[in-house]
This record gives structure tokens, sequence and C-alpha cells, in this order.
């Protein structure tokens, strides 16, 4: 990729580093909850025709237990998100993983993926803060990419115990030039969906 | 399992290590990122206990032979098109896509075909780009993401194929 920059990406000066950090998450209960809400009951109502009340209440327990271990975790995500929006500075990102950061971009998002730990609650987080601080969609896309295809923490805490040794490590070899080519693909098409990039 | 207390243990670390470089650049960074974190945690957690307090439902009424009858070794490519269909749409956590892939490879299952199926539903499973990406991250950003990761699980089982099993 040129030096050349593009006049509308990546204002490193003084000038934005005034803006607030654009807003996120913050939506009331969409569409997409009331689907999953809708089906969630559904379901339940198929296991309760077919196993009884034991059934519904077994999967509850269990659940419930699960959702006990996440909730610590989901925090610790939020946090780091965060903190990383707010100590990272703009320029140095957009610089390294903008638009214009070129493959060592894709790589660095690829790197920081695959060690970034934690679940999809550090994950998703981090990955947003990066976008509002002024990482580009392919490299954002190599580092979630990278997080769910090659990163440890999945493949270590279930897919070892349940897939086994063999496939684990196979399945992430295979993997490894994914994140960089979805990433490259990613910018590919991005640049020509929206030609001249729009305000941010 | 240890394995998780490990992770567990990086996963403080991490914020532990990155809230005193935001302390060191004073209290009002401080303050306003553990504000800003704190929202996030509260918008989401409604959200994540309807999926997973949920999803053990969705995944006790999908009957899992159906869905590992179909990834057979001589499959081929049709038999990689299913498993990347039937991996975007397996509902329920790591355990559920998991443990469909394991029992596929048990019962016969073609590595291709189960690598195909492991990897697009890590890449794009339907529940879990809705319940966990779109509330973390910008709407645009996850469809776009999940448009551009399609090729993928292809390009992993032809690699696969290629390669041959070890």
């Amino acid at each position: 990729m040129s030096d050349q920059p593009l006049k509308d990406s990546a204002p490193a000066d003084d000038a934005a580093d005034g803006e607030p950090r654009p807003g996120h998450i913050r939506k009331p209960i969409g569409w997409s909850m009331i689907m999953i809400a809708v089906l969630v009951a559904v379901s339940a109502g198929l296991v309760y025709r077919r196993d009884g009340i034991e059934g519904v209440l077994e999967i509850l327990i269990h659940d419930f237990w699960l959702f006990g271990g996440i909730v610590p975790r989901v925090l610790a995500g939020c946090l780091l998100g965060a903190f990383i929006a707010e100590i990272l500075p703009h320029d140095k990102v957009s610089r390294s993983l903008g638009p214009e950061s070129g493959l060592k971009g894709l790589l660095i998002g690829t790197a920081f993926g695959a060690i970034l730990p934690g679940g999809p609650f550090t994950a998703y987080p981090v990955a947003s803060a990066l976008l509002a601080v002024g990482a580009d969609f392919g490299a954002t896309i190599a580092m979630v990419v990278s997080w769910t295809l090659i990163g440890y923490g999945r493949a270590v805490a279930w897919e070892l115990p349940i897939m086994g040794t063999d496939f684990t490590l196979w399945r992430i070899v295979i993997s490894l030039p994914l994140p960089v080519l979805a990433g490259a693909l990613g910018r590919f098409v991005y640049v020509r969906m929206y030609p001249k990039n729009i305000s941010p | 399992m240890s394995a998780a207390l490990l992770i567990d243990i990086l996963l403080w670390g991490s914020v532990a290590a990155v809230g005193f470089i935001a302390f060191q650049r004073g209290r009002p960074v401080l303050v306003a990122s553990l504000r800003e974190g704190g929202m996030d945690f509260i918008n989401i957690v409604p959200r994540i206990a309807l999926g997973v307090i949920g999803s053990g439902y969705i995944a006790a009424v999908i009957p899992q032979e159906i869905i590992t009858g179909w990834l057979g070794p001589n499959s081929g490519w049709l038999g990689v098109l299913t498993a990347v269909i039937a991996g975007a749409a397996t509902p329920g956590g790591p355990v559920v896509g998991f443990s469909i892939g394991a029992v596929a490879l048990k019962s016969g299952g073609g590595m291709p075909q189960v690598i195909a199926y492991v990897i697009a539903w890590a890449l794009f499973a339907f529940q879990r780009v809705i319940l966990w990406e779109i509330p973390f991250m910008p709407a645009r950003f996850v469809w776009f993401r999940a448009a551009v990761s399609l090729p993928f699980p292809f390009v992993a089982a032809a690699i696969a194929m290629a390669v041959g099993k070890p």
C-alpha cells in the first residue's frame, strides 16, 4: 500500500482528539433479542412437552451455573475494553491498525487476537474499542477472526477436551492464514463498498 | 479445570495492567473508563442471561443425529456446504458446537467436513452473532465481518482436502 494519505482517513491531528468516543452498545432491546426470546420460549415449551418440568428445570439450573461463571468474565471484558479505549493513543492506533496500515496492520491485528485472553466477552468489547480509536474494518476483522480461530482461550478450555488434541492442533494449523486473508478481503470489499470514505 | 483458572488469571491480570496504566494517566481517566466499562456491563448482562440460560433449550430440541448424518467422508463438497450451513445454524455455546463436531468425527464424518463445520460455527454461528456480537460491536461491522468470513470455511476444507489427514 502506498503512503499517500487519503484526505479523510485517520485524522491524526489535534483536532480529532476532542471528540467523544463514538457511541456504541447503548441501544434498547432490539428485534434480535425479541427473536431469540421467542425462540427460547418455543424451545422451552418443546422441552416441557417432551421431558416435563424436570427436563426444563435441569437445563435451567445447569445454564444458570454456567451463567454465574461467565458474569465475572463479562465484567472483566467490559473493563478491559473501556480501559483500552481510554489509554490507547488514537493517532498511533490509526497508524498501525488503520486503513493505511497494510499487511503489517493485518498481522498486528492477527497477533493481538491470538494472544487476547478471555472469551467473547473480552474480544468483542476490545474490538469495539479498537474501531472507536481508529482501527479500520480490515485490521479489526483480522483480530476478531484470529481470536475466534487461533486464540488459545476457546481452544484450551473447550476444543481440546471435547475434540481431542489431534483435531484441535490440525484445525488451528489450517486456520493460521485465515485471519490475514479475511482482513485483506474485508479491506478490499470495504474500499469498494464505501469509496471515498464518508465521515466516520 | 486449571486451564480455565489460568485464563481467568490472565484475563484479570490484563485488566489490572491496563487499569494501572489508566490510573497513572490520572484519576479522571480511571473514573471515566470505570464508568464506561460498568455501563457496558450493565447493558450487556441481561442479553447474556437470555443467551446463556436460553441456549440450553434451543440446543435440547435440535436433533444432533440429523446434523451429523450429513457430514460423511464421501459427502465431498456437498458435505462441506452442508457442514457450513449446519455450523451457521448451530445454537448454543462452545459445548454444543464442539460436541456436535466430536460426534460427527466419531460417527465417521470426514475431516474436511468437520473442519468446515467447526470453522463455520466459530466464524458465524447465527445465534452468537446476534447475542454476542451485535450487543458489543457496531452492527454494520458485525454484518460486514460475517459476510467477509463466508468463504473461509470452504478455504479451510480445501486446505484439509489438499493436505490430507495427518
